[in-house]
């Protein structure tokens, strides 16, 4: 049991994910972050020097970077880089069908749905078990039309030609301390290569499981789709709840070529133990399109800002983002939009929502500079308020200039409605459903944008949430 | 491109590790050599000038100017600097004690005030009395003070003990509070007791005038409870081209059920770099209703703080800056709500010309027990020209949860609709795009009570708009 999750409330939110399994790794780099851990990691992979050099970079890079204290919160200094696993893995190439994976991981992924989901609606899956995917697939069809999904290591391995000249370009090693620490020490994550023309019809699915105590996961992800072609992401993540922190520290790059539509949905639902410093951000081309939805529910800090450059003219960038913030917990996220090109337009809707303790925090960009004309940038984030104690900040920055150019950022803050809960309560339900029923409201113009399955499931966690939150 | 590597956020100053050595390029390294530390030198003499002021006062300057010595100058990395540019600011270019001339206390005085039909009037010409025009003698008789500081400190010492700088800087300026307690001699004191209430405007006046002049005007407005008054601060300089560093501090203090209307219009040289920071606080039930007009200096930093104090405070902050040519305007705003049942709301419009900046930083802060708040804030800029840049950093900290806090920020250039009616009407583009810009204007300018100072500001405000719109037609 967390001691910063005191509430029932969390606890029954948490039960889907809160097993874990004894360990038995076959490849363990040890505890602490140091050159012979970086050296391990690239041994066990059998990387190219290129890599292993990038890699050793970044940790000098890391090394050198002050904690940003300065404009974040104190709970950083908290995580002790020294007491952590950075590599734990039961083998190296992830398997095919669900019978070849061990079979407690194969049970992991079983008690949380995710080979039923493939079967269901998605397109490929691959399935992260601490510092490797155990198992990774993806439908013939898709795989025909050229569609590429395999892991980070592969994907530079295997396909240079493709990831090589993307990898680390959208977001540099020396970006922010988190990402510096990402790329010293990857591994996992879904290198995915859309060809031109392609449209996948079904999403495909990444799902990151944290087994192990005092771990680190640094999954890396990139994302290239070709001239005009469409794709849907989606990821998943839980990790049992142990009582030291736990650290994931992702770094998530997408590229959308000409006229090239992503959709990237990330629904995070860590224990209340891990720290959760993950840097997103995605290139878009002319006439291209990319959307992050972002929906926030656990961990016990999240600092996460998915940003788009908007390269190409006409280019568009979105950020839909659903944070819930419960005791001990901190939800600092929020969106970059760096216009870069004429005519480009941007949204961002950020929704929070603070219960008990819980504290949301949204930061964004909006940057215009002077050559361009024509953009655009919506800006809008609501907060909720739950309880008294509850706290909420926003700190937006835009900056415009140039010519035809506008933005516009609203923000609110409120609480649920006394007259609602009344008029639900006169109608036979009690305080907490319809508590319940009004925070649903409150966010139910973005979760409308999720698919399906993912909306009910939001729906259900926003319920548990809720539940004990009143009076 | 400019993609940073921190998101963007408001932080602790002080923990900017890596920059605190590098800020004071001038002054650390004179400061081993304190006499040949031109402001220290100039400090001093500002002393001797002083020679005939009370001993407590004095010793508060030189605690002031030890602490400016030692505070660091503020750079970009602290959040509260975050987009600010100081860069070519060089205090010690400042004449502190510049030497009056006859020509210009006779140009001073040819100057009408702003208002005409007031309750008492003020005027400084670098930092020097000009003319001082008493209250009635009925106010007298209420109890309504109304002096320069300086005479203040003599007649009215508990006064100025109390009150004088006692609101802490919350936005970044201890430096300049420091510089301004030193060398502040200028300003004036208003203090209405219980229960008086006063319908005329009070109106003070300064002016900066010598070469290279340094100013430091101070307004202290104290309205004990019930009280009501109004009070104008026009800032200017007689020579448009004249280089001037400009430095002041205004406090404002309502008692229980008061109200204080404090407008201020800024209008120094074009080569003015010029710091004005306003504190407000609100007891309970009061009224603190603020307004700025900003067209002149070069560089301008207007930090304006209110503290919700008293249960059922209310606090109004507007403002509106015109800028043109490569004029950068500053702007930082508290609405920090520390009692219940306190409303404020605030409007920063800018309309930017040319290549001139702005910068809109504004926090709402509301405490825990802070409950039934309800707070507005909202900045508004006009581009007029391609070349502007306007950045606006609207923040909210909300830590009690029955509450209203709202904010909106909007950049943008005059509507195409609006436009187009206008021209379906038979208006000609230039004079249709005059009376949107104006009509932008008037937002703020519809707020100020008093007809008289509305329409000076609308002529201040309409002559620079049409000089640098005629001024862009010749080009």
């Amino acid at each position: 049991m967390s001691t910063v999750s005191p509430t029932p409330a969390i606890d029954i939110d948490r039960e889907k994910g809160n097993f874990s399994y004894p360990e038995n790794y076959a490849y363990d780099a040890g505890v602490g972050l140091n050159e012979k851990v970086v050296n391990y990691i690239t041994d066990v992979k059998g990387e190219d020097d290129w890599i292993r050099n990038f890699r050793l970079k970044a940790l000098r890079v890391f090394n050198n970077k002050p904690l940003p204290t300065n404009w974040a919160t104190k709970d950083l200094e908290t995580i002790d880089f020294d007491k952590i696993r950075y590599y734990l893995a039961a083998g190296q190439k992830p398997k095919r069908t669900w019978d070849e994976v061990p079979d407690d991981i194969k049970e992991t992924f079983e008690r949380l749905g995710i080979p039923e989901n493939e079967r269901k609606f998605l397109a490929g899956v691959e399935a992260q078990f601490d510092s490797e995917a155990a198992y990774s697939n993806i439908k013939e069809a898709v795989g025909k039309q050229g569609v590429i999904f395999t892991g980070s290591t592969d994907g530079l391995m295997e396909h240079p030609e493709i990831f090589r000249k993307w990898f680390g370009k959208v977001i540099p090693t020396g970006d922010n301390k988190y990402s510096a620490l990402n790329s010293a020490v990857f591994s996992g994550g879904s290198f995915i290569y859309i060809p031109p023309g392609v449209k996948v019809s079904h999403p495909l699915q990444a799902y990151f499981r944290i087994n192990a105590e005092n771990f680190g996961q640094f999954e890396r992800t990139l994302i290239i789709a070709d001239e005009g072609s469409e794709v849907t992401y989606m990821e998943g993540c839980t990790a049992p709840k142990f009582n030291t922190a736990t650290l994931h520290c992702a770094v998530v790059e997408l590229v959308a070529l000409k006229g090239a539509k992503i959709e990237y949905i990330t629904v995070q639902n860590w224990s209340s133990n891990v720290f959760n410093l993950v840097t997103k951000r995605a290139i878009a081309e002319e006439d291209a399109t990319v959307k992050w939805i972002d929906c926030n529910i656990g961990s016990r800090l999240t600092m996460k800002y998915p940003g788009v450059v908007l390269k190409g003219r006409r280019a568009r960038g979105e950020v839909l983002s659903i944070a819930l913030a419960n005791d001990g917990q901190h939800q600092d996220t929020g969106a970059k939009m760096i216009h870069a090109a004429d005519d480009t337009t941007s949204n961002i809707i950020s929704k929070s929502i603070s219960v008990g303790q819980g504290r949301s925090t949204y930061r964004g960009m909006v940057h215009i500079p002077k050559h361009l004309k024509g953009c655009k940038n919506n800006t809008e984030c609501d907060a909720l308020l739950i309880n008294s104690s509850s706290r909420t900040d926003t700190y937006p920055a835009i900056t415009v200039r140039g010519n035809d150019n506008s933005v516009q950022h609203e923000a609110s803050v409120s609480k649920v409605s006394e007259e609602q809960i009344f008029y639900m309560q006169q109608r036979g339900l009690t305080e907490a459903e319809a508590m319940s029923l009004s925070v649903n409201g409150f966010v139910n113009d973005l979760t409308r944008q999720f698919p399906m399955e993912y909306s009910v499931e939001l729906k259900r966690l926003i319920d548990l949430e809720m539940e004990g939150s009143v009076g | 491109m400019n993609i940073s590597d921190r998101p963007p956020a408001p932080g602790n100053p002080a923990n900017s590790e890596s920059d605190m050595p590098s800020t004071e390029p001038l002054s650390k390294t004179k400061r081993d050599e304190v006499i040949q530390d031109p402001i220290t030198a100039a400090f001093e003499r500002h002393l001797t000038r002083m020679a005939g002021l009370p001993d407590w006062w004095k010793e508060m300057k030189q605690k002031a100017m030890i602490d400016y010595l030692a505070l660091p100058m503020p750079t970009r990395k602290a959040e509260q600097w975050r987009f600010a540019n100081l860069r070519g600011l060089a205090i010690e270019t400042y004449e502190f004690n510049p030497a009056l001339q006859d020509e210009h206390r006779d140009r001073a005085r040819q100057s009408n005030l702003m208002v005409a039909h007031r309750a008492g009037g003020m005027v400084f010409v670098d930092d020097e009395l000009l003319d001082h025009e008493p209250v009635s003698p009925d106010l007298a008789k209420k109890g309504v003070i109304w002096e320069p500081i300086e005479s203040a400190l003599r007649n009215h010492p508990e006064i100025i003990k109390d009150y004088f700088m006692t609101q802490e800087p919350h936005l970044g300026s201890e430096k300049f509070a420091a510089l301004h307690s030193a060398f502040v001699s200028a300003g004036c004191l208003l203090y209405v007791p219980k229960g008086v209430e006063i319908d005329l405007p009070f109106m003070a006046s300064h002016w900066s005038a010598g070469q290279n002049s340094a100013v430091f005007p101070h307004t202290l407005v104290i309205a004990e409870e019930n009280a009501r008054v109004t009070l104008v601060d026009a800032f200017e300089s007689l020579d448009r081209q004249g280089k001037h560093l400009a430095c002041g501090f205004n406090h404002l203090f309502t008692g229980e059920g008061a109200r204080i209307d404090y407008q201020v219009v800024q209008n120094w040289s074009q080569n003015t770099w010029g710091f004005q920071i306003n504190s407000m606080i609100a007891g309970r039930d009061a009224t603190v209703h603020s307004l700025a007009i900003n067209l002149g200096a070069s560089h301008y930093r207007s930090e304006n703080q209110s503290l919700l104090n008293g249960e059922g405070s209310r606090v109004e902050m507007y403002s509106l800056s015109v800028t043109d040519k490569d004029q950068q305007i500053d702007q930082r705003t508290l609405q920090s709500h520390l009692a219940p049942h306190a409303s404020s709301d605030l409007l920063y419009k800018n309309a930017l010309m040319d290549d001139s900046r702005t910068v809109f930083s504004g926090l709402i802060k509301v405490a825990e027990d802070a409950q039934k708040t309800d707070a507005y804030q909202s900045n508004r800029n006009l581009l007029v020209s391609p070349t502007a840049e306007a950045n606006s950093l609207p923040g909210l900290e909300i830590q009690a949860n029955d509450v209203r806090c709202t904010h909106g920020s909007t950049t943008g250039q005059i509507d195409e609709s609006e436009l187009f009616y206008l021209l379906s009407r038979g208006i000609r583009p230039n004079l249709a795009r005059e009376l949107l810009v104006f009509g932008f204007f008037e937002e703020v300018i519809l707020k100020v009570e008093n007809n008289e100072l509305a329409s000076s500001i609308r002529n201040l405000i309409q002559t620079k708009f049409r000089e640098d719109m005629a001024a862009r037609k010749q080009v």
